[in-house]
């Protein structure tokens, strides 16, 4: 009886070598959201999510999901600008920090307090990216990185005068329990580390060019978007493919020799050292080490598609009925085995399929 | 340093002897580490607390850093326990065996152990731990932190502080509702909301579950809210608070527009926030500061330390009220006769309340007295109050204080220096005083902090000392009645020049600098611009804001003027604690240090800050903040 049980899953394993059976990659149901059903407008730059709470940057508002309804947040309430560029959550006391074209705004409990260029020590009002460690939430402007002490209220600047950062349009920041990152557009990759409190500099080994003479032997590009540091690994988007880096080595993707369907990469969101999730031009992407899939309206017709592109290159279109609101994603966030998305044309909710 | 007992008087002996009799009758030791000090002090009692069985009140003593624990039922004191600087709040854990006790100028919170009455552990805070509650299961203490505007969350079995929730200005005072589920903040100050906007405030709710602000209850139309106290059942909450007119000429005393006294009610009872007044037609009741609620929702009790009385409100008319006129009556006089239905005069400055814990009597600590009144709460009469043992020749300095926070000279009792300045520092708000004629010369209240060698006074410079700051004028333009005489004057200032600076938290413990408030001392001090080309003097900060308070107290013109104002030249303020006190610049229109140059100064004439970068600007600041 036992042998078996055991003899089933073994079978099965051959069966699926011989006929080529598709990994079974996440397969979702996407319903999505534009100015027709909630949201405040269709451009969507950011996705959060907070337990049962969802919350959307768009280009006239900061949008909230709950229990089926939209609730829209705009300047008469307190937010900085109308284009939301980033978020971030403090776990710890539940607030939103938000990144605006016109300053950085905190959100808590419906009450939005805004910090500017002009009234506080912020070092520039168009912020990139937030991320919140600590006692410390820590922007990305485009007049370098701002870092604020929630506790004393003092603000440090970080920017071409006291770190290697010698081009200041920071652009997206990860943080762990021992470095800050920072996706330098035009710079590379800034580390902080929070031991030390120094930082040091990643590059592109062939400089600005855009092409790709050293692969694998560091950062992909100079022009970065956006870092993931999870488990110890980095990873990196850039508008020319993607890299990670384990601390000793680092790996390079690009369309033409991984399942990436474009190198135009806004957001990576790591889940682990091996496994990420792209957001790219040309559709929303999932690396699971080995495989991926692309999901997204199809280029051609803009009709649902999702594809699996094996290690060895196999491709197989798998027939989904949804797909993302837009093949331009800018970013993800997750629920649980959900997943949101933040399109160009609309804010799209993968739910799982079981 | 410690309040102890004089040995130099009969009396003091007699004191002495009693307490011995009570402490041994009551089997409580008095550690011998603070029964020996010298000098007798005053005391200033504040927050009091019962003991769970009831044998005990604790009493928070500000002015004597101590806490002195009461024999319940005679009323004697029968020890005083050694705390940190200005103490002011308490809460005690469930069983009663630890009592934790905020040291306001120490950002720390004694725990002390009920047994042995020591002091066992000391919990760091953030700035000005003032208010604190523990939650019913005894883990997790909340303290309100005055001047970081924010809630410490303190985890009592690692006796660390986990985070921070971000609070409303002046953050004070916390209430745990009935149920145990939710932490309610009040705020002394209002908002920051720009110059010459309707003062905000706002009660900040905490949910004890996941230790996170769930809810900011808005309060329109105040500025000081104090503290609150719930029904047994939860469904009403009481916050005691003031309502500013300062957007009107202070020149309608006479008609009651200078501040509303009054009440925030809240919860389900009354559905959204409903603000009452507490004052009459002809008689106002000045400083609401704490509420008390009979267990059985029969009565609540308010302290009005302005006026040395307590008011006694009927719950179920209070409700009916409510019920019957859902409009704002906030500012309706005549409402009070609707359900006040006691005055009960007490002691100088009356604040803070306990009730038995039958309801049967209400213990009112007169924090300028240095006693507490006993009413009887079926009859609404003063049954015995009881004397704490403070030091009884009250000098010039206890004299002038009682003078400040006292209503009486006032039109009608309406408000007293304390009023504005709150717990003698400033309310934040901007007014637009008479004398100058309406609608000129708005100005922002100032810190009235160590003042010495800061003459002279007024944002115009009109005042040349204090006396005449203190004196006719405020009888003229602002009390509309009774002035002080003489002596009450010298007094009044004695204690105004003698008010200290808080500790300033951005220094670090030596009193070195950071590297970041180096490089802004730099800048403060510099005398050319970056180019090498000499600043001129008058241009330098250094130079106006000189001297140890940072003020050369000469009028200067800085080009901050406004159209309303009549003079352009304006009084070089003092810097010392300045980073607690914005708004800035005369009229408040900076909300923040960075907008004094960021938005007005575009012509650097009030300082040369525009070759500056912002990493520099950011240094300054850090600089400025330690003064």
């Amino acid at each position: 009886m036992r042998s078996r049980f055991f003899m089933m899953p073994t079978l099965l394993l051959v069966a699926v070598s011989l006929f080529g059976a598709t990994p079974d990659m996440p397969r979702f149901d996407w319903q999505n959201f534009t100015v027709e059903n909630g949201l405040p407008n269709d451009h969507v730059f950011a996705v959060l999510v907070d337990g049962d709470k969802v919350w959307a940057g768009t280009e006239n508002g900061l949008a909230l999901y709950r229990d089926g309804r939209w609730k829209v947040f705009g300047t008469a309430d307190g937010l900085a600008h109308r284009a939301v560029l980033s978020l971030a959550l403090d776990k710890r006391t539940g607030d939103l920090w938000v990144g605006t074209m016109g300053g950085l705004s905190h959100v808590s409990a419906g009450r939005i307090d805004s910090y500017t260029q002009l009234n506080s020590g912020l070092s520039n009002d168009v912020v990139y990216g937030v991320a919140v460690q600590g006692d410390y939430v820590w922007t990305a402007t485009a007049a370098g990185a701002s870092r604020l002490n929630m506790r004393t209220g003092q603000w440090s600047l970080f920017n071409e005068r006291n770190t290697p950062m010698y081009e200041i349009w920071t652009y997206a920041i990860s943080v762990g329990p021992d470095k800050v990152y920072y996706a330098v557009w035009g710079g590379g990759v800034l580390e902080y580390d929070l031991k030390t409190e120094r930082w040091k500099d990643y590059n592109d080994p062939d400089g600005e060019t855009e092409i790709v003479l050293f692969k694998d032997q560091g950062l992909i590009h100079e022009i970065t978007t956006s870092v993931s540091y999870v488990d110890k690994t980095l990873w990196v988007a850039t508008y020319f493919g993607d890299s990670r880096y384990d601390g000793r080595s680092w790996h390079n993707f690009m369309t033409k020799d991984s399942g990436l369907p474009s190198n135009f990469t806004n957001q990576v969101r790591a889940l682990d050292a091996t496994r990420a999730w792209f957001s790219t031009d040309k559709g929303l992407a999932y690396y699971d080490g080995t495989n991926w899939a692309i999901y997204r309206p199809a280029l051609d017709t803009g009709k649902p598609e999702m594809y699996v592109r094996e290690e060895d290159g196999k491709i197989t279109d798998i027939k989904v009925d949804s797909a993302p609101a837009h093949n331009y994603v800018l970013g993800i966030d997750f629920q649980g085995d959900d997943i949101w998305a933040a399109t160009a044309k609309g804010l799209s909710h993968g739910i799982r399929k079981k | 340093m410690r309040i102890g007992f004089s040995f130099c008087s009969k009396s003091a002996l007699l004191v002495f002897a009693v307490v011995l009799l009570v402490v041994i009758g009551t089997g409580l030791r008095v550690p011998s580490a603070n029964a020996d000090a010298a000098e007798l002090k005053y005391l200033s009692p504040g927050e009091m607390l019962f003991s769970p069985d009831g044998t005990r009140i604790y009493v928070v003593c500000e002015r004597a850093d101590q806490v002195l624990v009461l024999n319940a039922k005679t009323g004697a004191v029968a020890v005083r326990i050694a705390v940190g600087q200005s103490p002011r709040g308490a809460a005690l854990s469930a069983d009663g065996s630890r009592l934790y006790v905020t040291n306001s100028w120490d950002d720390t919170v004694s725990v002390i152990d009920t047994k042995s009455l020591k002091t066992v552990q000391t919990l760091v805070t953030g700035f000005e731990p003032t208010g604190v509650v523990i939650t019913h299961d005894s883990k997790t203490l909340y303290v309100a932190n005055r001047l970081s505007d924010d809630v410490s969350v303190i985890d009592l079995a690692s006796a660390h502080e986990v985070k921070r929730l971000m609070a409303g200005r002046g953050a004070s005072y916390l209430t745990l509702s009935s149920d145990g589920k939710r932490v309610y903040c009040s705020h002394v100050y209002s908002k920051i909301t720009g110059s010459r906007t309707v003062p905000q405030s706002e009660i900040t709710v905490i949910d004890t579950a996941s230790q996170t602000v769930s809810e900011r209850i808005p309060l329109r139309n105040v500025a000081g809210v104090f503290r609150m106290a719930f029904t047994a059942d939860g469904a009403l909450g009481v916050a005691a608070q003031l309502r500013p007119k300062n957007l009107i000429p202070l020149a309608h005393v006479e008609h009651g527009s200078v501040f509303g006294d009054s009440l925030a009610l809240f919860g389900p009872a009354v559905g959204g926030v409903v603000q009452l007044p507490i004052d009459e037609l002809d008689r106002y009741f000045a400083m609401p500061y704490a509420i008390a609620i009979t267990p059985d929702q029969s009565k609540l009790y308010v302290s009005t330390g302005g006026s040395g009385s307590i008011t006694a409100i009927n719950i179920p008319k209070l409700l009916s009220f409510v019920r019957t006129v859902p409009k704002d009556v906030g500012n309706d006089l005549s409402a009070s006769a609707n359900y006040v239905t006691a005055r009960i005069a007490v002691g100088t400055n009356p604040r803070n309340l306990l009730l038995s814990p039958d309801g049967t009597h209400l213990y009112v600590a007169n924090r300028l007295d240095d006693t507490v009144s006993v009413v009887n709460t079926r009859t609404d009469k003063v049954v015995s109050t009881i004397d704490l043992g403070g030091r009884k020749d009250y000098n010039s300095l206890r004299r002038g204080e009682r003078t400040f926070y006292n209503a009486k000279y006032s039109f009608q009792g309406q408000f007293s220096c304390a009023n504005c300045h709150i717990d003698a520092t400033f309310d934040g708000l901007q007014w637009d005083l008479e004398p100058d004629g309406f609608g000129k010369d708005i100005v922002d209240n100032r810190s009235i902090e160590d003042l010495t060698g800061t003459e002279p006074f007024k944002w115009n410079g009109g005042n040349p000392n204090m006396p005449t700051e203190c004196g006719p004028r405020t009888e003229k333009f602002f009390y509309r009645s009774q002035s002080y005489n003489s002596a009450e004057l010298a007094d009044l200032v004695s204690f105004v020049f003698a008010l200290p600076n808080r500790p300033n938290r951005y220094r670090l413990p030596a009193g070195e600098l950071t590297p970041a408030q180096e490089r802004g001392k730099t800048i403060f001090q510099r005398t050319a611009y970056k180019n090498g080309q000499p600043i001129l003097q008058q241009n330098q900060c250094a130079y106006c804001h000189s001297g140890p308070k940072y003020t050369n107290q000469q009028l200067a013109d800085v080009g901050t003027g406004k159209p309303t104002d009549r003079s352009s030249k304006i009084d070089t303020p003092h810097l010392t604690n300045v980073a607690y006190s914005a708004p800035y610049l005369h009229d408040g229109s900076a909300r923040t240090m960075e907008e004094i140059w960021t938005i007005f100064n575009p012509k650097d004439t009030h300082g040369v800050t525009n070759d500056l970068t912002k990493d520099e600007l950011n240094d300054l600041i850090e600089y400025l903040r330690t003064l």
